[in-house]
């Protein structure tokens, strides 16, 4: 029990500091973008003056340095503020809400489709390598991979929304809204989100069942009698869902990021749009709650996949040591 | 027969209860969504577009180019005596001692959406946030300009002008706010009101909203629906709600209003006219789509100050060698107009005298001859010290249509010798350093949007080259300086009669198309794809958008 709480401290105590290392790389990097908010309006307003210059800069904090900004915006993050956008005009939290609750019902939703797609289809792929099911299953999944994800949501919009009608082009449902008009609205994001993560899981399983149905207690399960299907579900999974895992893992933080172009093609508005505006709209306090937010649960989903690979593979849990 | 009378009910049917159906709600596609419903914090496109919905400005200008009141009784002026020249302090404004005291009544009627009336009181409370430094509105200088205001009752005040100006009463950019509303915000901390003002905290405060429509819901970045407001005193307007969506992908856009998703694009915030020249060829028969010659001044700006431009015939070379009607012929049907100088064909000061200097290669070459760059061994034109005719050509990355003008314009240029590098940048990298901070050393293509009218103090006058020494302040980017073209300018500022002004116009244009201080391409047309049972839009191809009057907008003309 001393060993996993010191694991876990010395995990908390990485992450932190990942953090605070990201805060200052995020903030610096938007600081070295050329042409900063105030430099863009002088350009738009044609009588701004040299004081009024001044005065916005002084207004928005950006006439200090930038590590003294940084460390400001740290100061009060750490007391619970997180500031105010810049782009907005209201509290970072209220800003994020909406979009954060977006892409979560989106890349929720595609995620758990397309696994829910996917490790079957790898898995069948993998019993058979190079056979009829599996080269179908590979095609499937390379066009999946290949297919950019603009242009699938236009394609989508075209069938679904502009020749059949069945479906909304894009949007958000209005305020009040049933559950069956929300999916209606989700359904061409999600389906186009869903299909290139199909390929890419597919493939990840298929990989790594083959590996594993190659093992040695593979064979001995099944030379001391152990039911195909058992063996493969049973013994041969748990191994060949780690690598899965990995991925699934660092996929996470995505769930907090935003799927830029598909929010974009079917005006949805998630995080990430939101985190792009940000950042070229230099919104310092959004952009870094935004982002530090997608990289703690990036951490945190790591840290999952710990747990997960000890309860998939007990011998990494142990730490046991290679003989 | 009774299929026949069957199929007649069913239609008549059909046109009693759908088209009404369809009429109730109007749904707008536009390309961008405002990052704050304020009326005064930030400029941005969207956020005036959605504003004509549901405010209106004291005065602003239609869709003929005149000035009118939206908000007043009556547009002031000095032969009705509602302006009159007054002394005002000889430190202020341009320094000459004379200011300008303009009255303005507000409508009898007029009255926010939650029925409170609008008052001089929140004309007060508009002009103390504007000019408050702590606020952070961008606009200021409207603001700054008012030395006084005068209360005379609840619905009349005079305004005290700083200076006098033949704009002296259009104040269009007067944002009003509800003082009944914003008030306790503002006096509380004016430095966090930006932060705390309901426009963006609760826009669905109905007393925020005086216009046919009043905001009831935002999805931030998705779309604003509006409904009608039963506080207001004009015209009732056709649609129950209007929806603005909001869909920044283009070909998304089009998309969605081939679903039905959204009925109509506009051109303020819509498709590029090149893209709806391709939409009308494949869908034109369902729509109604009108092309609008708007201010959207298309040009290329260049450093006059490096000698490879400062010699007039080198520019002017540059201009004869763009066969500037065939790129609008080819590239755009056509619907756009080629420009002389800045001012507008459709402007009433344009000088219809002038005309845009010919495609003319031969007259280029032998400009280039004259100004000492002449031809090298691999075709590109030298000068005495070897320096070749070569220069960046850079606009903002990503702009296909200004993409595709500059293919033309680096062939067309090569063929009289001149070597044109394109080197694009991200807008906010073209505009926040390489223009503004004068960066750039060749030919940059861009566009100004102006008022009609718009005297080119910014973009021409010497004291508004950007500089270290002015923050960067100023639009005159390519640093033409005349001290004629400068008289010219302040005359027309303070020339209060329009004939007198109308002959410096002319003046000014001659100036400038012999001067040549950026070389002109042409005005830009706004693209409106429109259902065809929606009447009485009508676009004002300038600032102030079509939603103004949307109390005029009608289904069929009912």
């Amino acid at each position: 029990m001393g060993g996993l709480a010191a694991r876990v401290l010395r995990r908390l105590g990485q992450s932190v500091l990942v953090l605070l290392v990201m805060s200052f790389v995020i903030y610096g990097l938007i600081g070295l973008m050329p042409g900063d908010p105030i430099d863009l309006m002088i350009a738009t307003l044609p009588n701004i003056t040299p004081d009024d210059i001044a005065r916005l800069r002084s207004l928005h904090g950006l006439d200090e340095p930038i590590w003294l900004r940084w460390w400001q915006w740290l100061t009060s993050a750490l007391g619970g503020d997180l500031g105010n956008s810049r782009l907005y005009g209201a509290p970072v939290e209220s800003v994020i809400a909406g979009p954060l609750l977006r892409s979560l019902m989106l890349i929720a939703a595609s995620l758990v489709i397309a696994l829910a797609i996917a490790l079957p289809i790898g898995i069948l792929a993998a019993l058979r390598p190079r056979g009829v099911f599996d080269t179908v299953a590979n095609l499937i999944a390379f066009v999946g991979l290949s297919m950019p994800t603009f242009w699938l949501g236009i394609m989508l919009i075209m069938v679904f929304a502009v020749t059949f009608g069945w479906l909304p082009a894009g949007g958000v449902p209005q305020s009040g809204a049933g559950v069956a008009e929300t999916l209606r609205h989700m359904a061409l994001p999600v389906a186009t989100l869903a299909v290139a993560t199909i390929g890419q899981y597919t493939r990840y399983m298929r990989a790594a069942m083959i590996e594993s149905l190659n093992q040695d207690y593979v064979r001995t399960a099944l030379a001391k009698g152990a039911g195909r299907w058992r063996v493969v579900l049973v013994h041969a999974l748990r191994n060949a869902m780690i690598p899965v895992v990995t991925v699934l893992a660092l996929d996470f933080g995505m769930l907090f990021s935003g799927a830029l172009i598909t929010e974009t093609v079917f005006a949805w508005p998630g995080m990430g749009k939101l985190i792009f505006d940000a950042v070229m709209g230099n919104d310092y306090a959004l952009a870094l709650a935004a982002l530090l937010l997608a990289t703690a649960v990036t951490l945190l989903g790591n840290a999952l996949a710990d747990v997960a690979y000890g309860w998939l593979d007990p011998r990494i849990g142990r730490g046991s040591k290679a003989p | 027969m009774v299929i026949f009378r069957f199929g007649l009910l069913l239609a008549t049917l059909l046109f009693m209860f759908v088209m009404p159906v369809q009429a109730k709600t109007l749904t707008i596609g536009i390309t961008q969504f405002p990052h704050t419903l304020h009326p005064t914090i930030d400029s941005m496109a969207a956020t005036s577009y959605i504003m004509g919905l549901a405010r209106r400005p004291i005065t602003a200008y239609d869709a003929d180019w005149t000035l009118v009141c939206l908000l007043c009784t009556e547009l002031p002026t000095l032969e009705n005596g509602r302006a009159k020249v007054v002394e005002v302090p000889k430190d202020v404004g341009d320094g000459t001692g004379r200011g300008i005291a303009v009255t303005y009544t507000l409508p009898a009627e007029a009255a926010w959406g939650d029925g409170t009336p609008i008052t001089t009181a929140d004309v007060v409370f508009t002009w103390e946030v504007g000019r408050h430094p702590q606020v952070g509105i961008s606009a200021a200088e409207l603001y700054r300009r008012i030395l006084d205001i005068t209360v005379v009752d609840d619905k009349t005040f005079t305004l005290v002008m700083d200076r006098v100006g033949f704009t002296y009463n259009s104040i269009g950019d007067f944002g009003l706010l509800p003082a009944h509303i914003e008030g306790p915000a503002f006096a509380e901390n004016p430095a966090a009101y930006r932060s705390r003002t309901a426009y963006d905290r609760a826009p669905e405060t109905k007393g925020l909203w005086f216009g046919p429509y009043r905001v009831t819901e935002v999805s931030q970045g998705a779309q604003v629906v509006l409904e009608r407001n039963p506080a207001w005193w004009g015209d009732a307007p056709a649609f129950d709600k209007i929806i603005v969506k909001a869909v920044e992908n283009t070909a998304a856009l089009e998309a969605n209003l081939l679903a039905g998703g959204v009925d109509m694009i506009p051109g303020e915030l819509g498709l590029a006219v090149d893209q709806v020249i391709a939409f009308e060829k494949r869908h034109g028969s369902r729509f109604a789509i009108t092309y609008k010659p708007s201010l959207y001044y298309e040009h290329l700006e260049v450093p006059l100050d490096a000698p490879m431009f400062a010699d007039v015939r080198v520019r002017r070379a540059l201009l004869h060698a763009i066969d500037r009607q065939l790129i609008v012929d080819k590239l755009f049907g056509g619907k756009l107009t080629v420009a002389t100088t800045k001012v507008s064909p459709l402007d009433w000061v344009h000088h219809d005298g002038l005309a845009p200097l010919p495609f003319d290669p031969a007259k280029a070459r032998q400009l280039l001859d004259e100004a000492g760059w002449t031809p090298g061994p691999d075709g590109i034109r030298r000068n005495a010290e070897g320096q070749a005719l070569a220069f960046p050509l850079q606009t903002t990355a990503g702009n296909r249509t200004r993409e595709r003008v500059q293919q033309v314009l680096q062939a067309q240029w090569r063929d009289v010798g001149v070597d044109a590098q394109i080197r694009n940048e991200p807008a906010r990298v073209l505009f926040g350093e390489t223009l503004n901070k004068r960066r750039f050393t060749g030919a940059v293509m861009f566009a100004w949007i102006s008022s009609p009218e718009n005297v080119p103090r910014t973009t021409q006058h010497c004291e508004e080259i950007p500089t270290t020494a002015n923050a960067w302040t100023g639009q005159n980017y390519g640093a033409y300086c005349d001290p004629a073209m400068d008289t010219l300018i302040d005359a027309i500022e303070v020339e209060l009669d329009r004939d007198k002004r109308a002959a410096l116009w002319l003046e000014l244009q001659e100036k400038m198309a012999a001067d040549v201080p950026d070389l002109p391409l042409f005005f830009r047309s706004e693209a409106y794809i429109l259902p065809p049972w929606l009447k009485g839009l009508r676009p004002t191809g300038h600032l102030n958008p079509s939603t103004l009057w949307v109390e005029t907008w009608s289904v069929d003309g009912r």
